[in-house]
């Protein structure tokens, strides 16, 4: 078998160097990551650990310094510029804290967006987006600018747009960062949803919520991977305790 | 879970036991799951006994002629007022798990950092199964508002334990 195959997304060596001399930031220091088709993998550590920077690395949103990494058995570190934009709009799918909608198109325009972008038929493109909205529970919000929007809503709908050209893998970054409690738990019901229909999921984060949602959860300090664990076992039984209904 | 806690259930209107327990099962969810009919009849009975409630049998059907409704006394009023007044609050017990990462350091038995991953590895658990059972409520049920509160809870408790952690992480660098 050769390197970069079996896993959806592998990085092997990654780094990313920011200064030099004496300023030099090891933002990203030495990473090897696989990601399995159909799991949610989330990334946790402080602000400044390097998380977001890794995303990028491996979104292609960013070049390494050195390292490799693959995307569905390709290696998209050394693409050309051109080619990596073909493959940031049709095979990733981005989700950030800030949502970056364009806020002067509706909801059902900022899905429509990424499939026209990516040269298909307008009407193909509204097809999508109408499905995508009724997928994330928004059809009748299709119309609304974003500003008319709740948090939630307006994530749920970044989140549509994320997968308007049915990427093989969502990154996702702080995507409950801008959201109060009971949005971020309209964003993990769908993200749970998703995961169940099979879709993968890489996530950085500092939000313990999002967190317990792993199936594989990696801690991150000073550019380097520190822990790894998997959220197995445990008991419905505490819950009842943990409210106070104990015996 | 406190007596008072029935009593105020019956405040509402002369109830019967089935009744009861219904309203605590709609304010719990799948919490309730785990509290049995008999234990509140038998929590009845001793408030009963404690004067707070008074219960007349009721003609119910041919099957369960026993059915008793019960209604709050004057006391039982009094109870109430007094509990709902009250501003007491479950303590969170941080000094146990504090004084266990000390010892452990001091004695050498164990690695502090490590006993906080295994610690926020149980409240994660903790923190998803709170988690599914809230995805799993209709947004604004009663029962999704007890279980925000478990949510946020586990929440402040990890960040906490990512506290120690930092703080451990550092005490080892510098021995």
């Amino acid at each position: 078998m050769k390197e970069g195959d079996a896993a959806l997304l592998r990085a092997r060596s990654l780094r990313k160097n920011y200064g030099d001399g004496e300023g030099l930031v090891r933002a990203v220091d030495e990473v090897d990551l696989d990601v399995a088709p159909g799991e949610v993998l989330v990334v946790m550590g402080p602000s400044g650990c390097g998380k977001s920077t890794l995303l990028h690395l491996l979104g292609g949103l960013d070049r390494p310094t050195t390292g490799k990494v693959w995307l569905n058995g390709r290696r998209t570190d050394q693409l050309s510029e051109r080619a990596l934009a073909h493959v940031r709009r049709t095979e990733v799918g981005f989700v950030f804290q800030a949502f970056h909608l364009m806020e002067e198109l509706t909801a059902q325009e900022n899905v429509e967006l990424p499939t026209l972008l990516a040269g298909r038929p307008p009407r193909r493109a509204r097809r999508r987006a109408v499905e995508l909205l009724e997928m994330v529970g928004l059809t009748d919000r299709a119309g609304h600018l974003p500003s008319a929007l709740s948090g939630g809503q307006r994530q749920r709908v970044a989140i549509a747009r994320a997968l308007a050209n049915e990427p093989s893998v969502v990154l996702a970054d702080e995507p409950t960062g801008n959201l109060d409690s009971a949005a971020t738990l309209e964003v993990l019901r769908l993200f749970e949803s998703l995961h169940g229909a099979g879709l993968t999921f890489v996530i950085v984060t500092h939000d313990e919520r999002v967190a317990a949602t792993a199936d594989r959860l990696i801690a991150m300090r000073d550019g380097a991977f520190v822990d790894e664990t998997r959220l197995v076992g445990g008991t419905k039984g505490n819950l009842a305790d943990l409210a106070g209904l104990g015996a | 879970m406190q007596q008072e806690v029935l009593l105020a259930m019956v405040a509402k209107e002369p109830s019967y036991g089935y009744q009861l327990r219904a309203r605590l099962d709609r304010a719990l969810g799948p919490l309730g799951e785990e509290l049995n009919a008999g234990h509140i009849y038998v929590a009845l009975g001793r408030l009963e006994r404690a004067g707070l409630v008074s219960s007349e049998r009721s003609p119910g059907p041919a099957e369960w002629p026993e059915r008793k409704l019960y209604s709050l006394t004057a006391a039982g009023q009094e109870r109430v007022n007094a509990w709902l007044g009250e501003v007491g609050w479950p303590k969170a017990d941080l000094a146990e798990f504090h004084l266990k990462l000390v010892a452990a350091a001091a004695a050498g038995l164990a690695d502090p950092v490590g006993l906080v991953d295994a610690q926020r590895r149980e409240l994660l658990r903790r923190l998803r199964d709170a988690q599914r059972a809230a995805m799993e409520e209709a947004d604004h049920s009663d029962a999704a508002l007890l279980l925000e509160g478990i949510v946020l809870r586990l929440q402040a408790d990890l960040r906490w334990l990512e506290a120690c952690e930092r703080a451990w992480t550092g005490r080892r660098r510098e021995p």
